[in-house]
């Protein structure tokens, strides 16, 4: 069956010799390469609630009577848009699992892609001939950060209206074409014409996820075209990949762990409460709620906004808003260029243009790993740095210390955090055998009263027999199973 | 079996059923299938109590239950079944250079600088017009593009619309609330506060103003002094009235401290106080809110004695 459909498909496209060495690539075993699979996974859930949702959710800012089954709301005048968003929560069977999983999927699809990037960045695995990848990966980051806020807005409820709101003054504070801008995207002055919540909704569910989907393939792509980095060990060099094949170790795994992660997902969506937006209730204008805290993805950009001191500049007939310009335009800019650009910063200033496939413990590449620590800690800092009220209420102090507190401590604890990071680097590299597991150290006194220490001998399971590395075999010869031995069933992996 | 046709593949070795590489990773293989095995029923019935949960429209918290589990327990099943029952390998797969050789490249490039360099030297008129052409497309392309979106903002303006310095606060507009009810100057006690829009355009959002009662003042006392400078006459019988809209973001500046007598924005903590003409005491609020003069009518009613004398909201570009 199988061979006669393939030998009718491989006629007419020829897939079968790149499909066997697609079936034969090998995956690494290690868990830190599971975390893009998080993101891809979260990416393959969004997908599909989102079309759930994208067939009850109505796009407009049309008002109308609200005669759903939310009983405060009754006869209510609301949005559309509103309005089949609580009508999703409360009129269509399983729709507030989906809204949920949704909102918690894009929560963990971008923590996911952090993490991963972490991890690619403080095992050098963006370095040649890798570097397109990264700058895709970083794309996909922004793209989702974007797509995240853009979704964050369609229910016109109480709390994204505020962000919209906020949105429409970071665009108005670009100097010299800020106000234009503002007024394209809106449709004219804020809150605009009511195109705002159509326009959003087309970006968020056509135009950034195609991109999105051109990316990952492109990701996925190039990774199975430069194959799998891998750590430093037994058999592994530069010059091939050691662990599972493809077809079918790895496609079990995965497939495992893409049920595992919607699992967490559903289950999140189903008990976790996220997003209430009946007890908002519907955006206006002039109202506004207490404590309102974004997404954690924008946590850092709200973060640097409270932060920032009132530096308007005023001049010659013009206003640059620099209180929001800076910390809402040119920091995050900032900072997603450096990401974009790191591997060229990096290989310019260690002038290594060899190829890698073998990944750094990060303790061995000090300054990078000191440069990355200063990285998250100036953006965990921002991150705090948006729920500053809620830490004054919460540590009984004034708001004013706490809001200096982080004036002070995000352009100081980065540079604290690269220094420590940087000597706890050299020192664990300087120390032997760190990491591994401690062995009793024998100290004997000989005769003549001299004192030598020697380790013991390794204890039982510290050691194991890992066997060589062989390519996957195609063809197996079949024995029948009674004169195979079994013999050889052994731990070979830690 | 030799008159199979040779089959695809490669010069890979044939391995024996018992190599131990191909053995399971499992200590006990057959405990590591019971494992799977119960983890893939339990997924199973999960899946089947999804289905009830949603057949009698049971709550969120079921169907949340039912299809975590299912899933959870199918995929562990799964996981485990490829983690500990699957070849243990380790495999190893060579890499093999990817980039092309010298010659290749040179080939590519000489395709591009040469067999392209040569069409556009010997008709360089062409090259020009298409390169002209193009372009003017692009810019061409861009008008539809952006500027179909919305309109000019208006230098001027009279229209809340198409002007960031406009409001609908003109003088004599009466003070109503966003149910369009005319405030009158006995409604707000000593401390109160009330969001108000002149007459005809409730809820706008640049027209929002937040409405305090500082005092109580008879008509015939002076107004409240605010240290504003020009304004001291801009409050009337205790009242005082500032754009709601803050000169940071624009949200809306919605909590009032009676005690400190502070409205503070709820977005980004700026703080202005009320007492002296709102300037920012605290955050990152650059400016006062904008002061909307006010008076009392015969009737009692209260009303605008005159638009803004400042755009409201958050700067921009063209602001003076």
């Amino acid at each position: 069956m199988i061979d006669s459909s393939l030998r009718w498909v491989d006629d007419r496209l020829g897939i079968a010799k790149g499909g066997r060495t697609f079936l034969d690539k090998i995956f690494p075993d290690h868990w830190s390469f599971m975390l893009g699979e998080i993101a891809l996974y979260s990416f393959v859930v969004l997908m599909v609630t989102g079309v759930f949702l994208s067939l009850y959710y109505v796009p407009s800012a049309h008002e109308i009577v609200y005669h759903g089954s939310y009983g405060p709301l009754q006869g209510q005048r609301v949005s559309e848009a509103y309005a089949s968003s609580v009508g999703l929560s409360f009129d269509v069977r399983s729709g507030l699992l989906m809204r949920q999983a949704h909102h918690w999927a894009a929560d963990i699809f971008l923590g996911s892609i952090a993490v991963h990037m972490a991890r690619v960045f403080f095992t050098g695995a963006f370095r040649k001939p890798r570097e397109f990848n990264w700058i895709v990966g970083v794309t996909m980051l922004i793209l989702g950060i974007v797509n995240g806020f853009l979704g964050y807005s369609l229910p016109d409820d109480l709390v994204s209206g505020t962000g919209i709101r906020i949105a429409y003054s970071i665009i108005e504070s670009i100097p010299l074409v800020g106000s234009y801008l503002a007024f394209f995207v809106f449709g004219g002055n804020y809150p605009g014409n009511g195109v705002i919540i159509p326009r959003f909704f087309i970006i968020h569910v056509l135009i950034v996820p195609l991109i999105l989907m051109g990316l990952l393939g492109a990701h996925l792509g190039l990774l199975v075209k430069q194959k799998h980095t891998q750590f430093k060990g037994r058999g592994k060099t530069e010059h091939n990949v050691v662990g599972s094949p493809m077809f079918p170790t790895f496609m079990a795994k995965t497939t495992g762990f893409l049920f595992m992660t919607t699992a967490v997902i559903f289950l999140l969506g189903g008990f976790a409460q996220i997003n209430p937006i009946w007890q908002f209730g519907q955006y206006e204008p002039y109202q506004i709620s207490y404590a309102v805290q974004p997404d954690w993805y924008m946590g850092w950009l709200d973060g640097a906004l409270r932060v920032m001191p009132s530096w308007e500049w005023v001049g010659w007939g013009h206003t640059i808003p620099l209180e929001v310009f800076l910390p809402a335009v040119i920091f995050p800019g900032l900072i997603f260029n450096i990401l974009l650009v790191w591997p060229f910063i990096e290989s310019r200033h260690t002038k290594d243009l060899a190829y890698h496939n073998l990944l750094d413990r990060p303790r061995d590449r000090p300054k990078r790993t000191a440069a990355g620590a200063a990285m998250l800690t100036l953006l965990g800092m921002t991150f705090f740095a948006s729920s500053t009220d809620v830490m004054a209420n919460f540590l009984q102090l004034p708001l004013k210390d706490v809001l200096w507190f982080f004036r002070f401590a995000i352009p100081i604890a980065p540079v604290i955090a690269y220094f420590l990071t940087f000597k706890i680097c050299n020192e664990m590299r300087a120390a032997e055998g760190v990491g591994k597991r401690k062995r009793a150290l024998i100290v004997s006194r000989s005769a003549t009263g001299e004192y030598s220490t020697v380790e013991s001998a390794p204890r039982p399971g510290d050691e194991v027999d890992e066997l060589d590395a062989i390519p996957v075999p195609t063809f197996i010869d079949l024995v029948p199973p009674e004169l195979a031995t079994g013999e050889g069933v052994r731990r070979v992996m830690r | 079996m030799s008159d199979e046709p040779p089959r695809l593949g490669g010069p890979l070795p044939p391995a024996a059923l018992d190599d131990p590489h191909l053995q399971p990773y499992a200590k006990h293989p057959a405990r590591a299938q019971a494992v799977a095995a119960i983890a893939m029923v339990i997924g199973f019935l999960g899946f089947i109590g999804f289905g009830v949960a949603y057949w009698v429209a049971a709550s969120t918290q079921w169907e949340a239950v039912t299809l975590g589990v299912g899933l959870l327990a199918l995929g562990f099943g799964v996981t485990a079944w490829g983690k500990y029952l699957m070849p243990q390998g380790p495999f190893v797969e060579e890499r093999h250079d990817f980039h092309s050789t010298e010659a290749e490249r040179d080939a590519m490039t000489a395709a591009i600088t040469e067999r392209g360099g040569m069409v556009v030297k010997r008709r360089k008129l062409l090259g020009g017009l298409f390169a002209v052409g193009s372009a003017t497309m692009g810019v061409v392309l861009l008008l539809p593009l952006l500027r179909s979106l919305g309109p000019k903002p208006n230098k001027a303006g009279f229209v809340t619309d198409d002007s960031l310095f406009a409001t609908n606060w003109v003088k004599g507009s009466k003070l109503v609330t966003v149910d369009g009810r005319q405030v009158y100057v006995n409604d707000l006690e000593v401390g109160g506060v009330l969001t108000v829009f002149p007459r005809g355009f409730e809820g706008s959002s640049p027209d929002q103003v937040i409405l305090i009662r500082l005092a109580q003042l008879g008509p015939d006392d002076p107004p409240y002094p605010i240290a504003a400078p020009g304004h001291t006459d801009w409050g009337v019988q205790g009242y005082v009235a500032y754009s709601k809209m803050c000169t940071h973001l624009g949200c809306p500046v919605g909590l009032y401290q009676e005690q400190t007598q502070q409205l503070v924005c709820p977005c980004h903590q700026s703080i202005f106080n009320v007492n002296a003409g709102a300037i920012p005491e605290f955050g990152p609020a650059p400016r006062p809110l904008p002061q909307l003069p006010i008076t009392v009518d015969l009737a009692g009613r209260l009303r605008s004695n005159g638009g803004f004398d400042q755009p409201v909201g958050p700067g921009f570009w063209e602001r003076p």
